[in-house]
């Protein structure tokens, strides 16, 4: 809760984008709802979950690729913003090289291109057709198109996908040197549910709604971590502890660390009385608390 | 020169050739092959329309062209059914309601034959200007249209978030393909105006290393089978429209053949040892 006191307090001209309890429902279904945050220039926020926890949602409705159907999302009037989806599909008839794929939203010159491409270590495939570039290459590929439009909001849903490990500390020491050059916000979705980027300001945990959100710690802190990671990897990986005070059913509902249940997961539902708690009828199965 | 009714058919069939080339590489590249054959199919709709409400052909069929994108575009967020299906509903109710309709017209004088094949060899000077300037404003948009609709059809999630609007260059594009097939009805017929859109980007596709590249060659492929078909047209006395999607088909089914010189990457289709 103090991270939401200190972005609440700081809504400034550096704020880039900013989520007021928003909701995404779609086909009657929630998909995320009550979701609050902010990412300011030189911010990096990271949002972990399960998957169908709604962090593509989220990120897709920060930047107005979704609109949320409840709640408010602001973006600063002129924002530039850099977008890796998670996936891309592309159809092989349409032919498509590395450098060419780095001037599909906006035109740049060609020693830009050169340097993005070198930045992202993927500068001796320039010719390359992207069809024939591995998972890992094309993350890399995509990752250079996003740095080269000089976005004042880069937004990297699962970066590191199909990067094996090495690779995958060489594109996180990457974006902090993007960051760190050029001053971006950087609002990323982690494919892992405990290490993340140890750069990360704020990390946020989903699961439908925002389940917790702090600071991760770094491994560099933790002994056996650094043991298992190396001192390269442990300086750009860290550890985000999960607290939660309810665990997520098999049905939906929510127990809270009070053994109350609710429909939902709103943050006041486990403390002040609902009256879907008269309707709780069954009795619930003690396996479910994986979480 | 244009006295000639063979020069006359030449120069308005590569006029549309030119056209329908680059187009026709959205079209393979968006997957909508059939979504351009649902277009042309309600073509025959709009003939009818128009000859009832006695406006211009073109006119008629452009909007009814638009029109049944438009429905498309409609029922497919409703999700009522798959987008196939969906297009199979609306091809072919329109084509039918279209004969029909002309069916129930035995005032006007509806030579069915032409617009379902088409008649290049009866194409006026005027014909011509159309197709000219018409061409010249469809191409002119494609170029203009050109990077948001390729973002758009690569990833229009990358589109939208970096602020190129995928749905207005969807929207631009649809009202491009509604013109061109009411420019090119008279030349080949609402039957064959997807295979001038469809062929010539599928043959380009084996010799081209970017999408600008494509989209020249299919331009000029089809120019070139507009030159072979109504030349092999006038030689075989065989029917022009008909003709020049078999020449195209010849220069396709030729891009297939594996060449001694491996250029680029080969098509996932063949697998090497």
């Amino acid at each position: 809760m103090l991270e939401k006191s200190k972005s609440l307090a700081q809504t400034s001209s550096d704020t880039l984008v900013e989520m007021h309890n928003a909701g995404i429902s779609r086909g009657g279904r929630w998909l995320v709802r009550g979701v609050d945050l902010s990412v300011r220039r030189g911010e990096i926020v990271t949002l972990i979950g399960p998957n169908g926890s709604g962090k593509s949602t989220t990120a897709r409705t920060a930047i107005g690729i979704l609109q949320p159907s409840e709640g408010h999302v602001h973006r600063a009037s002129t924002l530039r913003v850099g977008y890796v989806p998670q996936k891309v599909a592309l159809d092989w008839t349409l032919p498509l090289s590395v450098e060419r794929l780095m001037t599909l939203t906006a035109p740049a010159g060609r020693q830009e291109i050169r340097t993005a491409l070198e930045a992202a270590g993927v500068g001796h495939l320039a010719e390359r057709q992207v069809a024939a570039l591995s998972g890992g290459e094309f993350q890399r590929a995509l990752l250079a198109r996003a740095m080269l439009r000089k976005p004042d909001l880069l937004v990297l849903d699962e970066p590191v996908q199909g990067v094996d490990f090495t690779g995958e500390v060489a594109l996180y020491e990457l974006i902090r040197d993007i960051r760190d050059r050029t001053g971006c916000g950087i609002l990323m979705i982690s494919h892992d549910l405990h290490i993340v980027m140890a750069d990360t300001d704020t990390v946020i945990c989903l699961n439908g709604h925002v389940c917790c959100r702090g600071e991760p710690q770094s491994v560099m802190d933790s002994p056996e971590y650094r043991k298992l990671f190396g001192t390269r990897a442990a300086e750009s990986l860290a550890l985000y502890r999960h607290h939660h005070d309810h665990t997520h059913l098999p049905d939906g509902r929510v127990r809270h660390a009070d053994g109350t249940i609710t429909e939902h997961c709103h943050k006041d539902d486990g403390h002040h009385h609902h009256d879907h708690h008269a309707e709780a009828e069954a009795p619930v199965k003690g396996s479910s608390d994986a979480r | 020169m244009l006295d000639d009714f063979f020069i006359r058919a030449l120069v308005a069939g590569i006029g549309l050739a030119l056209v329908t080339g680059p187009l026709g590489c959205f079209v393979v590249w968006r997957r909508m092959a059939y979504f351009g054959d649902t277009m042309a199919h309600s073509a025959l709709l709009g003939v009818a329309l128009s000859l009832v409400m006695e406006i211009n052909l073109m006119v008629g069929v452009f909007l009814v062209a638009a029109l049944a994108s438009l429905a498309l575009i409609f029922l497919e967020r409703r999700r009522a059914l798959s987008t196939d299906a969906l297009l199979g509903i609306l091809s072919h109710s329109t084509l039918a309601l279209g004969l029909v309709m002309v069916a129930f017209m035995t005032w006007v004088r509806v030579d069915l034959m032409g617009f379902l094949f088409g008649d290049i060899l009866a194409v006026s000077k005027a014909d011509i200007a159309v197709i000219y300037a018409g061409g010249a404003a469809v191409t002119a948009l494609l170029v203009w249209l050109w990077r948001p609709l390729l973002a758009a059809t690569v990833n229009p999630d990358i589109a939208q978030a970096e602020g190129l609007k995928p749905e207005r260059s969807r929207l631009v594009f649809m009202l491009l393909m509604a013109a061109v097939i009411a420019i090119a009805m008279k030349l080949v017929g609402i039957l064959l105006i997807t295979a001038l859109l469809i062929i010539p980007a599928a043959t380009a596709r084996r010799f081209a290393s970017g999408p600008e590249v494509m989209a020249v060659l299919a331009a000029l492929i089809g120019a070139f089978s507009v030159v072979g078909g109504l030349t092999a047209s006038l030689q075989f006395d065989t029917p022009s429209g008909p003709s020049i999607v078999v020449a195209a088909l010849v220069l396709f089914l030729l891009s297939l053949t594996p060449s001694p010189v491996a250029k680029g990457e080969a098509p996932s289709t063949e697998t090497k040892p």
